[in-house]
């Protein structure tokens, strides 16, 4: 293991997760264009919505129940999760690389990420 | 206006605007925010909420091209992300704490500054082959190709350029944007690293960076799916056309095209948030 291919592992990771991300917001897109297409789009003025878009266990279990706007949600988060596995993907390659100090580096990362997105939890 | 033909729009829009965003190296964000919110109408919490996410898409979905080039810096980007994340946090935070007004005079300030750059160019050639102390222990410094061979580089002042990386979180958490030229800045101009090497560890970086926002982004319902579905689509196939093409075009007369239909936004971004338009 060393820098170069990490990285090209990195690499392949990251458009392997942005494909399925965006083949699952398309799913939910086609989904939603079909029940909702006449529907006014009115977003003039900002409204908080619900759990089934805001949090991550409301996400999944309102699009295992085929909610069109929660598929959407679905692979929105699955992008969010693609750089958050790229960092983690990295820590585990230094410390393959015994390079113990980007290995602590990467864990620091992953725990600021790991703060943000429990707040969606 | 249906929910139809406002995803096709959006989706045309955001189409576009990642395509000129790839092209001029600025991102899809500063371009989608202001046509979602002057064009459109559209609240600007679903707006940076949408561009955010547009954002990782772009980062991650270009990643893989850039690395074959041998190019990008893992070790740079990974200890600067630290700088990132935390102020990607602080400036999502802060994002629910002020009004939309002022989140449209600040977003239209960081516009002035992106058309301000792209008429300036961003690059420097004082590119040193060895580290200062720090750099050194951190082993920043590396090597990227030129010329058939790789040539080594050093890396130099690092506290500076991490409060700069800081200040781009900060400003990607509050405006829903990569910052990816503030990210370039930062590495190009205070730690002297090759242009080439600043701009595509920039790109690795606009992703993670943008990630630790997004749980604040979703918790607050600034990403709603029916915004967010065409902005991501559309500016992830715009921004993939737009680095195909971009070996072939002219970079330095799209750079002042693009440079005056920002400082336009710009200005009508500042004015609309100052009489309260947005």
């Amino acid at each position: 293991m060393d820098d170069r291919r990490l990285e090209t592992i990195i690499g392949r990771l990251l458009r392997a997760g942005v494909l399925l991300a965006a083949a699952t917001v398309f799913t939910g897109a086609m989904l939603y264009l079909t029940q909702h297409h006449g529907e006014p789009a009115k977003y003039h003025t900002f409204v908080a919505g619900g759990a089934d878009i805001r949090t991550v266990s409301g996400i999944v279990l309102s699009a295992s129940h085929g909610d069109s706007k929660a598929i959407i949600q679905l692979g929105l988060l699955l992008l969010v999760l693609t750089p958050i596995a790229r960092v983690a993907v990295a820590g585990v390659g230094f410390l393959l690389e015994r390079d113990r100090l980007y290995a602590v580096v990467s864990l620091i990362v992953l725990l600021i990420l790991a703060f943000s997105l429990l707040h969606a939890t | 206006m249906t929910a139809l033909s406002f995803t096709l729009v959006v989706l045309t829009l955001s189409a576009l605007a990642g395509f000129l965003g790839a092209l001029t190296g600025l991102g899809g964000g500063v371009i989608v925010v202001p046509a979602l919110t002057l064009a459109l109408g559209v609240d600007m919490k679903y707006a940076i909420g949408a561009s955010l996410v547009s954002v990782i898409a772009t980062s991650s979905g270009a990643a893989s091209a850039y690395v074959r080039d041998g190019f990008s810096n893992i070790r740079i980007g990974m200890f600067l992300e630290i700088a990132t994340t935390l102020g990607a946090v602080a400036g999502a935070f802060l994002a629910s704490r002020v009004g939309t007004h002022t989140l449209a005079i600040v977003f239209g300030l960081m516009l002035l500054q992106a058309a301000y750059l792209s008429f300036k160019g961003i690059s420097n050639d004082r590119v040193s082959t060895e580290s200062d102390a720090l750099a050194a222990r951190l082993r920043l410094g590396g090597s990227y190709p030129v010329d058939g061979t790789r040539q080594p580089y050093g890396v130099r002042h690092v506290p500076s350029g991490f409060a700069m990386m800081f200040g781009a979180g900060i400003l990607s958490g509050l405006l829903g944007i990569g910052s990816g030229a503030v990210k370039v800045v930062a590495m190009d101009r205070i730690m002297r690293i090759p242009f080439k090497v600043s701009t595509t560890t920039s790109n690795f970086m606009i992703g993670v960076t943008a990630a630790a926002s997004a749980g604040l982004y979703f918790s607050h319902s600034y990403i709603d799916p029916r915004v967010a579905m065409p902005v991501m689509l559309g500016v992830l196939i715009g921004s993939l056309l737009g680095a195909r093409v971009l070996v072939h075009s002219r970079v330095k007369t799209l750079r002042v095209v693009f440079g005056v239909v920002i400082l336009a936004l710009a200005i009508e971004m500042i004015a609309s948030g100052i009489t309260g338009k947005i």
